[in-house]
């Protein structure tokens, strides 16, 4: 028992780790409409800059303050994000408003392809170091009720903890802000939000800093974890089947998916894996996205579409 | 019009021409041997894929500066794989007909998709310390030459070492060896090895893989927790093996009964862990991270030191940017045996080099006379013994570097030899290969 508890809350921290991903795709989707590929490439390239900054601002200062030089390297990301958001607005979608979404799809999938290449290029391509302090070794709690107790991750328990509380403050943003209604607006129709007088422009810049944001906290919980490298992209296809069965248009959907999906692979891979073979953790996501959508086609919590002819 | 005739012209001349200064025959005549570099410097393998690569085309150019093999100056292309089959064997065949001396193609899965291509083409592939543990077999695999170790070998010594540590053979049995491994032909490797010893020895083989490219791996990490093994032998590249170590240490498992195969045991996969990763051991393709030998130093005068360094001057006689040199070593030293018999000074083909490869004959002598002393056993192939090397030893990580922690071990031919016999002759049924004669084999 005390091993299924630990694979439950093992898997639901993951989940919530898959959560703050799928919020990237989610937040995009919500404002403009467009599945973001690229939110990957800019968890990878705001983790390139974090890591960088902080290794570089370390040295500036002369070693002296690994937190004043996080602070820095923290801030310094945050404004890489903001100008890489201004100049996908400027560069690509400004050009493409009212196109179809599979082209919209096909230039996140190009912003992709260039933030992998552009983020290697200006930041390295060898792993560098996240190091915020997150602790690295377990606990083991309910000794006296299970034999050998219940490991918990300490860095896993405070990456869900920041996650949700980030998850939190951006439902407040979406639901309660004026900002928030109207991006929600410009999802739901780009020309009658413009016509209301609501500048299409500039929301969809502020849409892509805030995923750029939420890339950059998702960049240093899995940086610190796994390292900065290339692979840090593809953390980015764990989180699809959370977004496909928490639905699209849903923040409460990417925490609820994200949940689910992390629960599910974690105990499918521990009780059914030795069965099949194993290694079935990632493509077993999928399949529990794929059997939720046979029930709820627009997943969880997604807006069903009715089209009135 | 005029300006697009021109152009089109133009295009056509330097295409024409281009084709007319890379073909071999041209080479042949300019006395270049030309070695393609296939390349894994983007993608999930990167950050251990480049000292490779860098290790690798330093060493020609290291060569150059000595006048080339004889005489004869290397010329190299590289080609980017990103880790990807399909792009390896892109590259192969983009590579090949530039007159390519031999392949290297860093990657297991790549290997498995050339071996075929390969006796068509006639051109040898080195897969020193990776590829198919069968491959050493010469009389079937005719081009493939897995040099200096297979997976079996590592195998072989990590259940050697971890006996070692137990107190004797005797004392595996009951114990949980559990084998947590990339799911690909790389990971897959060791698994009929481990089986044979596990049924010699009475051990337990817990298998567990880990979908490609291991970025998570919290679910088999738990199992581990659950089962308890004595050992953990550690399948990974790239991102796949920081992220067992992490992991291992997320869990409590101690680090110290973890041990790694050679692509798991360079710096990219501990140094950003540090302190975390103490302890933990992997096994050295024979040499480890060599700062003190001479190639190492030769290197860093004539190539770095003349501002021809491939990347940064740090990572010179780093773990994985020796085995690049050591792979381009081998590579040079074959293509130098192959002239012994077809004319020194002269620019070898594929075939001619597949001679050189299955005759290299490295002794103490010899390597130290190439500057690696200390860093290399003995070396000596046949054509029936395409590996020339079965040992293995082991070095740990102390937080800062690694450092050797072991004695030699020897694979034990007589667990490897039946399973080398064994899945080759399957091979070659399936295939319908008829292996060399000896007396083919001295033509």
């Amino acid at each position: 028992m005390g091993f299924f508890i630990e694979t439950l809350i093992g898997g639901l921290m993951a989940g919530m780790l898959y959560s703050l991903v799928a919020l990237g795709f989610v937040l995009i989707f919500k404002a403009s409409g467009v599945f973001n590929f690229a939110q990957g490439a800019m968890v990878l390239f705001a983790a390139l800059a974090m890591a960088r900054f902080s290794e570089w601002a370390n040295i500036a200062l002369g070693g002296d303050s690994l937190l004043l030089a996080n602070v820095i390297a923290f801030f310094g990301a945050g404004v890489v994000m903001f100008l890489v958001a201004w100049v996908i607005e400027r560069l690509v979608l400004r050009n493409l408003v009212n196109q179809e979404g599979a082209t919209l799809l096909m230039a996140t999938l190009g912003i992709a392809y260039v933030l992998e290449g552009l983020g290697q290029t200006f930041f390295g391509s060898q792993i560098y170091a996240i190091d915020v302090g997150m602790p690295k070794d377990p606990v083991i709690m309910f000794e006296s009720l299970f034999e050998g107790g219940v490991m918990i991750n300490k860095e896993d328990f405070i990456a869900a903890l920041i996650a949700a509380v980030l998850v939190g403050v951006l439902t407040l943003f979406f639901q309660k802000t004026p900002i928030g209604r109207a991006l929600r607006a410009v999802a739901d129709d780009h020309q009658a939000a413009q016509s209301i007088g609501i500048p299409l422009n500039r929301t969809w810049v502020i849409v892509w800093c805030v995923a750029g944001v939420v890339a950059l906290v998702a960049g240093i919980i899995w940086g610190s974890k796994l390292g900065v490298q290339f692979s840090l992209a593809t953390v980015a296809l764990r989180a699809l089947p959370v977004v496909i069965l928490g639905g699209l248009t849903s923040v409460p959907g990417a925490i609820v998916g994200g949940l689910i999906i992390g629960v599910g692979e974690k105990l499918s891979e521990v009780y059914l894996g030795p069965y099949v073979g194993g290694g079935i953790e990632i493509w077993f996501a999928y399949v529990l996205a794929l059997v939720f959508l046979l029930f709820r086609p627009q997943g969880l919590f997604g807006e069903k579409i009715i089209n009135r002819v | 019009m005029k300006f697009r005739s021109l152009a089109l012209a133009a295009a056509i001349a330097s295409v024409g021409l281009s084709a007319a200064v890379f073909s071999p025959d041209v080479r042949a005549q300019a006395k270049e041997q030309f070695f393609p570099v296939l390349t894994g410097r983007t993608g999930p393998v990167a950050p251990n894929a480049t000292p490779w690569a860098n290790g690798y085309v330093d060493y020609f150019k290291l060569v150059n500066t000595k006048g080339g093999i004889n005489g004869v100056k290397i010329t190299f292309e590289e080609c980017e794989t990103a880790y990807a089959t399909d792009r390896g064997v892109e590259c192969y065949e983009r590579l090949k007909g530039k007159g390519a001396t031999l392949f290297q193609p860093l990657s297991t899965g790549i290997t498995f998709a050339l071996t075929e291509k390969a006796p068509v083409d006639k051109i040898p592939l080195i897969t020193a310390g990776y590829g198919r543990s069968e491959s050493q077999n010469g009389a079937v695999f005719s081009w493939n030459f897995p040099l200096l170790g297979t997976y079996w070998v590592g195998a072989d010594v990590a259940i050697q070492h971890v006996a070692k540590q137990l107190g004797g053979v005797d004392k595996l049995k009951g114990k949980k060896i559990a084998l947590v491994y990339h799911d690909s032909p790389y990971g897959k490797e060791p698994i009929p090895l481990l089986q044979e010893r596990a049924k010699m020895h009475g051990f337990d083989l817990q298998l567990l893989p880990v979908a490609a490219p291991g970025v998570e791996q919290k679910a088999t990490w738990l199992q581990v927790r659950r089962e308890r093994p004595d050992f953990v032998l550690l399948w990974g590249w790239g991102v796949m093996t920081a992220t067992s170590i992490k992991e291992a240490q997320a869990t409590g498992y101690p680090r110290e009964k973890m041990i790694g195969i050679w692509w798991a045991g360079a710096e990219p996969d501990v140094k950003d862990i540090g302190d975390g990763a103490k302890g933990y051991s992997a096994l050295a393709l024979q040499h480890g991270a060599e700062p003190n030998a001479k190639v190492t130093k030769d290197i860093l005068a004539a190539v770095h030191g003349k501002g021809q360094g491939t990347g940064p001057k740090e990572e010179v006689g780093s773990v994985l940017y020796m085995r690049g040199v050591v792979s381009a070593m081998l590579a040079v030293e074959g293509v130098r045996k192959a002239q012994e018999r077809y004319g020194k000074g002269k620019v070898m083909t594929g075939e001619q080099t597949r001679w050189g490869l299955e005759n290299l004959n490295l002794d103490d002598k010899a390597l130290a006379d190439l500057g690696f002393a200390g860093v290399l056993r003995p070396v000596q192939t046949s054509c029936t013994d395409h590996m020339g090397s079965p040992w293995a030893r082991i070095h740990t990580w102390d937080g800062k570097k690694w450092n050797f922690s072991s004695d030699w071990y020897q694979a034990d031919q007589k667990v490897l030899r039946p399973l080398v016999m064994a899945a080759s002759t399957r091979y070659a049924e399936e295939k319908k290969i008829t292996p060399r004669t000896p007396e083919q084999c001295k033509q």
